[in-house]
C-alpha cells in the first residue's frame, strides 16, 4: 500500500460507518422534515410549516427555557467546583490524591439510568435514606420529588456525575503548565492566591472550554435523567427537556416529521449555545492579552 | 533555582515548601477535597448496602447501615431467576454490544486518527471539521431517523442495530489524532519506510505500541458510551431478550414504582443496578495507569 492510497484506506471504515448513521440518517431527517403526513391525502410537502410549527409550541420553549435556567446554574457550579478540587490536587496538598482522583471519576462510569434510579430511591420522601436521616434530625422531611425541587434534584445527580470527569482533565491540564513559570513567580513574591489565578487558571483556558463545552452539549440534550425520575414524580411531564418533548412526539404522536423538525432546531440552538461559550472564551482571552500588554 | 534543596526535603510537596502554606488552608483543602469523595461515594456505598437487604428492611431498616439477614446471595439468586432468567440475557448482551462496539471503536478510530494525524491528503480538512461539527448533532436528531431508517432495512430488534452506530465515535477519532500528533514522530514513520516497510506494517508494527494510552482512553470512553447508552436500545428494541442491562433495568424501575404486586422487584433493580455498574467502574481501575482522560485538555487546540 503506498503512501498516497494509505491514508483513504486508513480512514475508510470510520468515514463509511460516519456516512451511514450520522451523515446519512441527518440528511434523510432534514428531508422528512419539509414533508407533513395526513391521515387523509398521506405525506405532502409543506416545506418549512413544520418548523413553524415547533417556533409557536409552548411546549418545545418551556423545555428549552427550563434546560436553559439549569445550564446557566449548573454548569458554573460544576465547573466551579472542578477546577477547585483540580487546583487544590495540583498543589499538592490532598494526601492520597491519586485514589481521590480514581473515587471522584467512578460516579462517571455510573449508567445515568442506574444514577436516576439509585438517587430516586435515596431521595423519596417514606422511605428514603435523606428522609430516614431527617427524620432522626427531628425535622419535618420536605419532598424533593416535588415540582418545586425536581430540577435541583437533576442537578445534583448530573453534577455529581460529571464534576470528577472534568476535575481529572481541568487536573491534566494544570500539570502541563511548565514549573518553571510558576517557580519564577513564587521567587518573584507571588502569593498562592496569584499563582493559581493569574498564572494557572489562564493556562488552562482550553481544558475549561473544552468542559464548557462538553457540559453546554450535555445539558441541551437531558434526557436519561429526568426521563427515569419522571416514573418516581408526577413533577416531569413528557415536555420537560426538548429532548423529551422530540421523544415524545415522534414516539408517542408518531409525528415523524414534525418531531426531526424540533430536533434540527435543537441542534441549532446547541450550535448557537456553543459558539457563545466560544466568543465569551475568546473575550476572556482578548481581555487577558491587552491586560498583559 | 536554589530550590532543590528545599524540594529534596519535602518530596514532591514543592510548591507547599515554597509557599510554606499555612495549616489553615491545609486543613481547608483536605475537608473539601474529602467532602466530594465521600459525596461520591455516597451513592454507590447506599447501593451496595441495599444489595445485601430483602424487601421489608430495604424499605424500612435506616438506609445506611447493613441490616437484617445478609441477603445479597439471595438477591443475587432471584435476580437471574426472576423472568426466566432474563437479566442474565440482558447481561450478556450487554457484554456483547459493549465489546464489539467499543472494542471496534477503539479499532476504528486509531485508524481514523493515524491517516489525519501523520498524512497530509486531499480532503483531510473537510474530514476533521466535519468531525468536530457532528458533536454538535443532539442524539434525538440522529436516534429518530436511524429508527426509520432501520424499520425499514429489517435493523430493528437486531444487534446490528446497537452495535453499528456504536462503532462510530466522533470524540475517539478526535482524541486519537491529538494523542499521535503528540507521541507518534514522523521521524520513526520515515525511518520506517527507508527501511521498505509498507505503511500498514508501520501503523502495526511501529506506530501502534505508541498509540497505547489515547487507544486504552478512547476505549474506555467509548465502553462506557456503549455499556451506559439509553436511547437507542430503547427505542431499537421491543424485544426484552434483546435489551442490554439500562433499558431492563429501567422496565423493572417503572414497574416497580408503578406498584401492585410487582413490588418486589425493587430489590432486583437495586441489586442488578450494582451488577450493571461495576464493570466499567472495575475496567477504569484496572486500567488506571494506561488511560488519559486528561488528554481531553490538549483538544481544542486550534
Amino acid at each position: 500500500m503506498g503512501h498516497r492510497v494509505a491514508p483513504y484506506a486508513f480512514l475508510a471504515p470510520f468515514v463509511l460507518l460516519y456516512l451511514l448513521v450520522l451523515v446519512g440518517p441527518l440528511l434523510y431527517a432534514l428531508f422528512t422534515s419539509l414533508f407533513t403526513t395526513r391521515l387523509a391525502g398521506g405525506i405532502t410537502f409543506s416545506g418549512l410549516a413544520n418548523y413553524a410549527r415547533v417556533l409557536q409550541s409552548s411546549d418545545f420553549w418551556s423545555g428549552l427555557e427550563r434546560v436553559l435556567v439549569f445550564g446557566v446554574i449548573q454548569v458554573p457550579i460544576m465547573l466551579g467546583l472542578a477546577l477547585l478540587f483540580a487546583l487544590l490536587f495540583d498543589m499538592d496538598l490532598v494526601p492520597m490524591a491519586k485514589v481521590y482522583r480514581l473515587v471522584y471519576f467512578l460516579p462517571f462510569a455510573v449508567p445515568g439510568v442506574v444514577a436516576a434510579i439509585l438517587w430516586g430511591f435515596m431521595l423519596e420522601p417514606q422511605y428514603g435514606a435523606l428522609a430516614q436521616l431527617i427524620r432522626i434530625s427531628g425535622m419535618g422531611v420536605p419532598n424533593l420529588l416535588d415540582s418545586s425541587s425536581i430540577l435541583k434534584v437533576i442537578g445534583v445527580i448530573v453534577t455529581w456525575q460529571a464534576t470528577g470527569f472534568n476535575t481529572v482533565i481541568i487536573y491534566t491540564a494544570l500539570r502541563g503548565v511548565p514549573r518553571e513559570l510558576t517557580e519564577a513567580a513564587i521567587l518573584d513574591g507571588a502569593t498562592l492566591g496569584v499563582v493559581m489565578l493569574r498564572i494557572k487558571v489562564p493556562l488552562v483556558g482550553k481544558a475549561l472550554a473544552l468542559s464548557a463545552f462538553l457540559a453546554v452539549i450535555g445539558t441541551l440534550q437531558l434526557f436519561s435523567e429526568p426521563y427515569i425520575l419522571s416514573s418516581y414524580t408526577p413533577a416531569i411531564n413528557s415536555h420537560y427537556t426538548p429532548n423529551m418533548y422530540i421523544y415524545s412526539t415522534a414516539f408517542a404522536g408518531e409525528e415523524y416529521n414534525y418531531a426531526a423538525a424540533a430536533s434540527f432546531m435543537l441542534a441549532l440552538i446547541t450550535i448557537v449555545g456553543v459558539l457563545v461559550v466560544m466568543g465569551f472564551r475568546t473575550w476572556v482571552e482578548h481581555r487577558g492579552g491587552s491586560r498583559e500588554g | 533555582m536554589g530550590n532543590s534543596d528545599v524540594r529534596a526535603k519535602h518530596g514532591k510537596g514543592w510548591t507547599d515548601a515554597l509557599l510554606g502554606v499555612r495549616l489553615q488552608t491545609r486543613v481547608a483543602a483536605i475537608i473539601l477535597t474529602t467532602g466530594f469523595f465521600l459525596i461520591a461515594l455516597l451513592p454507590l456505598y447506599w447501593i451496595v448496602v441495599s444489595s445485601t437487604k430483602n424487601e421489608t428492611e430495604l424499605y424500612t431498616s435506616f438506609g445506611l447501615w447493613f441490616h437484617g439477614p445478609f441477603f445479597l446471595l439471595n438477591n443475587m439468586r432471584s435476580l437471574f431467576s426472576y423472568g426466566a432468567g432474563v437479566f442474565g440475557h440482558w447481561l450478556l448482551n450487554t457484554i456483547f454490544y459493549t465489546g464489539v462496539g467499543g472494542g471496534g471503536a477503539m479499532v476504528i478510530s486509531a485508524l481514523a486518527g493515524y491517516a489525519l494525524s501523520r498524512y497530509s491528503f486531499g480532503g483531510k480538512k473537510v474530514i476533521f471539521a466535519s468531525i468536530i461539527g457532528s458533536l454538535l448533532v443532539p442524539m434525538t436528531a440522529l436516534t429518530i431517523p436511524i429508527y426509520i431508517l432501520y424499520s425499514k432495512i429489517g435493523f430493528v430488534n437486531s444487534a446490528f442495530g446497537m452495535i453499528i452506530p456504536s462503532l462510530v465515535s466522533p470524540i475517539g477519532v478526535y482524541l486519537m489524532r491529538v494523542y499521535i500528533d503528540g507521541s507518534v514522530p514522523h521521524e520513526i514513520i520515515d525511518a520506517g519506510r527507508v527501511d521498505g516497510a509498507g505503511e500498514l506494517l508501520i501503523f502495526t508494527r511501529i506506530a501502534s505500541p505508541l498509540m497505547v494510552p489515547g487507544a486504552v482512553t478512547v476505549l474506555l470512553l467509548s465502553v462506557v458510551a456503549t455499556w451506559n447508552n439509553y436511547f437507542l436500545p430503547y427505542i431499537i428494541f421491543s424485544k426484552e431478550a434483546l435489551y442490554p442491562l439500562t433499558v431492563g433495568l429501567s422496565l423493572w424501575a417503572s414497574q416497580a414504582t408503578a406498584g401492585g404486586s410487582a413490588e418486589q422487584l425493587y430489590p432486583l433493580v437495586v441489586t442488578g443496578g450494582v451488577v450493571g455498574l461495576a464493570p466499567p467502574m472495575i475496567l477504569f481501575a484496572v486500567l488506571q495507569r494506561y488511560w488519559r482522560v486528561g488528554l481531553l485538555s490538549g483538544a481544542l487546540s486550534s
